[in-house]
């Protein structure tokens, strides 16, 4: 992994808050870029026009896709934390939201930070004397290495193992070029072109895979995100409750202790299912008839799922056939979920049943059936592509070089398509190799002439 | 009976002697140390210069002012283009050379060399003062004052030659070692280490058939290695020929296999894996059924023929029954047989980037003492060591040449942060910066940097400027003219190039694979008597630019936000030690090889990412 004094002309991007608590996540930009990167992706007043210390009300687009509503601050250079640009992103406390909201802000060219980064940009620009400088090296000593544990134990599912491979591969790529270009003199043979092209398409291929889990990879580690749907009084906060305090319950026993908990984390069957806004929930402003609001949908369409529950006592037919008809129009999937079965009109849950055979019958309250709605719910989120065991990236600076890495290797292709000779491709497969090398460890030009020396006989 | 000198030189090999001329053409008073008169800027190993990577730094040199290019020019017999099948930044000019003349060109180049004198003795050691060269003292005691040393002792310290089982003191055959040196210098701390390199049989020419061979011919157009006018290019080259060995001539050379040095466990030092023995392909690539042999002559009218490839330390008797057995050498006879040699060497870890040692001021390493091989890498070194002890006598600022500037840069900074372990020879593929590192720019690229210092002459600079300029005006003209479809669409489909719809300027023409300078010519009568204006050099040029313009700016981009961190600093004094938060591993080698950058430090392998975030805490002030 390189480091270079460079970054400090690069903006970073990071979580400010800590990870998966709080009702609000603050995601922080420094640098140059940070106001006008932050921009291209708010809709809301131009920010790039606003004075420092202000604060702006807005969406985070991803294209048409409204990812968030956010807060913006804005403190310009040089009256920040850093003395750079600074923004703060005050976005809704999801993990699933901020890791978005992250991504899309690295494709517009900010870079995730380093550990300790914004505090080290701070010093750099003379917001700390001296005497500081040993606490902060300190915290950068510490932090690093945090992260470099926590790095290791991202690598799930044989990453480091497909990234090794896909290494050793390239390097012997490279190294077939390099033979070709520092020993022309040689009797030796050289890789065709076509060979060449095979592979890198092959590579290709293997990193728009890792590229592709990514996603899938943030919902494992984030949790699947999840809304409860329901007009006022229909027990979502109960539903809520009731699936945690079992959860509470499963775990003490089994633990014998009692630990802290993130009220909105709940784990089925070993899968992480996130509640988004949950704090809303319980307030139970997120009515049914608000489906149509665009708000609420565009929330409800950032949700990988959806619980929509409602109350047998108190919801008619035609109620009910609206709002799935809604529902499915949205298009996330979703699960109805009829809750007070204790207290609910037989010929009413019949009818039901012969209209919604699938409906869950459940009561929030009593804790009834609550067994089958989370097997339906691991049903419904279709565990096979989480459990394959398949290499899943879920680090954003890992994902940062695979996208690198991809980007290099279509040089490459292009490369071969205009004919270039292969000193030119070469300088694209290295910079392929630099940017693997960043989650692997170091490349160096030595292994590439180590690899040539024990394969290849050369030399006068 | 001697004055002080500025610059004292021991060795005049491919180092010491560009160490000589460089500080004295920038006014250094300079004495030039050899154990032999006769041996002057010897070819010790094979009669050539340059080739792939190598060639680019004999450009260099002489585009900073250096004689190893115009030496080279003056004793070709053949020169040769090598990768022209590639990219220009792979082009790499090589020369066959005259063996005798290179060296007696060379010796009357520093014998006009104003300010170089000469001694002829071994020198036994140094005189150092408080931590500082003051001198050399000679093999019979005298003591020559110096305010500044260049050792480019090459393989002559403790030198020990083996051919077979026998074994023997020499820096090459038929000279003896140097001795005192290494010792004195392991007292006043520094490590050494030893190494090992090897040379081929040489042959009589007239015994060989070269009916049975392939002739190598050298280029159609031969250019050469200066950019100056005072060489011009071969009007008539020398042959050189190509041969192979075969299953017999492995199965003789095995016989001797158990009295070979290098099998046996005699020979310490490590060779280089690029430049393995014959006995090493054998052994190590046993399903190999040849091996390519490069007959090269030794010069226009010797008839000593180098057996290149064939490189052995076996026993003679061997050597020659297997020599013989190769297709053409039938009835060889042999005039000197092959040896390896191993030698002494100073982990160059131990010096700073001007080549000047951290322990001892003033004094300063170039060459096979620093364990690296080639003529090219060695004359380099020397050429920096002497401008940088000029400099230093004269008080002015170390002259540094970046990884981006030059090969020469690639190969000084990979020396001091990572060391080598065998001997090192550069690689194109060791430069990160191939694109911009090309043989046909290096007079733009370090000609400037050379003037400045006093040893590129104006004539040089005055060229450089005009190559320059001419070669702006041309690509900016490309970029202006214009050519229509009807004009050029059926030269396009001769040349097997898409046709046009529109107006398109000539650039963009240029830019596609199959067309190039003469395509252009060949499209449009007013395009070619407009570019036959030009001269080859300068439509070579702006081709390049043009062409790979892309390429050429990524990799600058790349180049510039390095440069960041190569102009940030670190002081000499700097303890490392201190800073508690640093990784341990960090700590020691930041602590040993003393980065004077931070872009330095952060090629040192073991200094981690967050070792520099924290060196850049402590720095930032």
């Amino acid at each position: 992994m390189s480091f270079s004094l460079h970054q400090q002309e690069d903006t970073i991007v990071a979580l400010a808050t800590p990870q998966g608590v709080g009702a609000i996540a603050v995601i922080r930009l420094s640098g140059k870029h940070a106001i006008s990167i932050c921009n291209s992706v708010f809709k809301g007043k131009n920010l790039e026009q606003q004075p420092s210390h202000t604060i702006h009300f807005g969406t985070i687009r991803d294209g048409e896709k409204i990812i968030d509503e956010v807060l913006v601050s804005l403190f310009v250079a040089p009256k920040s934390f850093t003395k750079e640009n600074v923004v703060e992103i005050s976005t809704h406390g999801s993990s699933y939201i901020v890791n978005q909201v992250i991504k899309l802000l690295v494709r517009k060219g900010a870079r995730p930070a380093k550990p300790g980064e914004f505090t080290q940009r701070a010093f750099l620009n003379g917001q700390f004397d001296l005497a500081q400088a040993e606490a902060v090296a300190d915290l950068i000593h510490s932090d690093s290495e945090a992260s470099h544990q926590a790095a290791m134990n991202q690598m799930r599912g044989g990453f480091s193992n497909e990234i090794s491979r896909l290494r050793a591969e390239l390097i012997h790529f490279a190294s077939m070029i390099e033979l070709e270009l520092d020993f022309t003199e040689e009797d030796v043979e050289f890789a065709s072109r076509d060979d060449l092209r095979s592979l890198v398409e092959e590579l290709l291929r293997v990193v728009e895979l890792l590229i592709g889990s990514f996603d899938l990879g943030n919902v494992i580690k984030n949790g699947v995100p999840t809304v409860i749907a329901g007009k006022p009084n229909a027990g979502k906060s109960t539903l809520l409750n009731a699936l945690l305090n079992e959860e509470k319950a499963i775990v003490s026993d089994i633990a014998g202790t009692t630990r802290d908990f993130i009220e909105d984390e709940i784990n089925i069957g070993g899968v992480i299912f996130r509640f988004i806004d949950t704090a809303g929930l319980r307030e139970t402003t997120d009515t049914i008839e608000a489906i149509g609001v665009s708000r609420t949908q565009e929330k409800m369409k950032t949700a990988s799922l959806i619980l929509y529950l409602f109350d047998l006592t108190d919801t008619d037919m035609v109620e009910i056939n609206r709002d799935i008809n809604k529902l499915e129009n949205l298009g996330v999937p979703f699960l109805k979920v009829a809750n007070k079965i204790d207290k609910a009109n037989p010929q009413f849950v019949k009818d039901l049943k012969s209209a919604y055979p699938d409906t869950i019958f459940i009561s929030a309250g009593q804790k009834e059936n609550l067994e089958d709605l989370r097997s339906r719910i691991l049903e419904l989120v279709n565990l096979d592509k989480f459990r394959t065991g398949n290499t899943i990236v879920t680090n954003i600076r890992h994902y940062d070089s695979l996208v690198k890495t991809r980007q290099s290797l279509l040089d490459v292709l292009t490369g071969l398509d205009a004919l270039v000779t292969n000193d030119f491709l070469a300088m694209d497969i290295r910079r392929s190799l630099h940017y693997l090398g960043e989650i692997t460890g170091e490349i160096t030009t030595d292994d590439l002439l180590a690899n040539i020396f024990s394969k290849f006989c050369i030399g006068k | 009976m001697f004055p002080q000198y500025d610059v004292i030189v021991v060795g005049a090999g491919h180092a010491g002697c560009e160490a000589a001329h460089a500080a004295a053409k920038m006014g250094a008073k300079v004495l030039l140390c050899t154990m032999n008169m006769n041996t002057i800027a010897q070819m010790s190993c094979n009669p050539a210069m340059g080739g792939v990577a190598k060639g680019q730094i004999v450009r260099e040199i002489d585009a900073l002012g250096g004689m190893s290019g115009i030496i080279s020019d003056k004793s070709m017999i053949q020169f040769r283009m090598l990768n022209r099948s590639k990219g220009p930044a792979m082009w790499s000019p090589r020369t066959q050379n005259d063996r005798m003349r290179f060296a007696e060109e060379w010796r009357l180049a520093l014998e006009q060399t104003p300010n170089v004198d000469f001694w002829q003795e071994m020198i036994a050691g140094l005189v150092v003062k408080d931590g500082r060269v003051t001198g050399v003292r000679t093999g019979i005691g005298i003591e020559i004052e110096g305010k500044s040393v260049v050792l480019t002792n090459g393989t002559f310290l403790n030198g020990l030659i083996h051919i077979g089982e026998k074994q023997f003191g020499g820096g090459r055959t038929g000279e003896s070692a140097a001795k005192g040196i290494t010792e004195q210098l392991v007292q006043l701390g520094f490590e050494a280490g030893r190494m090992k390199t090897g040379t081929p049989p040489r042959v009589d020419g007239r015994s060989l058939d070269y009916s049975e061979m392939e002739i190598q011919y050298g280029d159609e157009n031969p250019e050469k290695f200066s950019y100056s006018d005072e060489t011009k290019p071969l009007t008539h080259q020398h042959n050189c020929w190509i041969t192979y060995t075969n299953k017999t001539v492995h199965e003789t050379l095995e016989t001797g296999f158990d009295r070979s040095p290098m099998f046996n466990g005699r020979i310490q030092g490590l060779g280089p894996r690029y430049c393995p023995s014959i006995e090493d392909k054998i052994n190590r690539f046993a399903e190999r059924e040849r091996h390519q042999i490069f007959v090269e002559p030794e010069g226009w009218n010797t008839v000593e023929i180098y057996v290149n490839g064939f490189s052995t330390s076996l026993p003679e008797d061997v050597q020659y029954k297997a020599i013989r057995q190769i297709p053409g050498f039938e009835n060889a006879k042999m005039f000197r047989p092959g040896y390896a040699i191993e030698y002494d060497f100073f982990p160059p870890t131990q010096l700073r980037l001007t080549l000047e040692t951290q322990l001892i001021e003033n004094l300063y390493f170039a060459g096979q003492i620093n364990g690296t091989t080639g003529y090219e890498e060695a004359a380099s070194q020397g050429l920096i060591a002497g401008i940088n002890a000029a400099l230093k006598v004269k008080e002015e600022e170390p002259f540094i040449l970046k990884r981006s500037d030059a090969y020469i840069g690639v190969l000084i900074d990979d020396l001091i942060n990572k060391g080598t372990e065998e001997p090192y020879r550069m690689f194109t593929s060791r430069a990160e910066f191939r694109l911009l590192l090309r043989q046909d720019n290096a007079d733009l690229r370090l000609t400037e940097h050379g003037y400045k210092i006093g040893l590129a002459d104006e004539v040089r600079y005055q060229k450089m400027l005009h190559k320059k300029s001419e070669t702006a005006k041309l690509i900016n003209d490309l970029q202006q003219k214009r050519v229509a479809p009807d004009d050029v669409n059926m030269a396009l489909e001769t040349v097997g190039s898409a046709t046009i719809k529109e107006k398109i300027t000539a650039e963009k023409l240029l830019k596609r694979p199959q067309i190039g300078m003469e395509e252009l010519k060949s499209l449009h009568e007013d395009l070619k008597s407009y570019l036959n204006k030009y001269p080859k050099e300068i439509l070579e040029q702006a081709e390049v630019q043009i062409k790979y313009d892309s390429y050429i700016e990524k990799e600058q981009q790349m180049v510039d936000k390095l440069n960041n961190m190569e102009n940030f600093r670190i002081p000499l004094q700097f303890d490392y030690m201190k800073i508690p938060a640093l990784s341990a591993e960090g700590k020691q080698k930041l602590h040993k090889i003393k980065p004077e950058t931070l872009g330095q430090a952060s090629r040192i392998s073991g200094v981690s990412p967050a070792d520099l975030s924290i060196l850049t805490v402590y720095l930032g002030r």
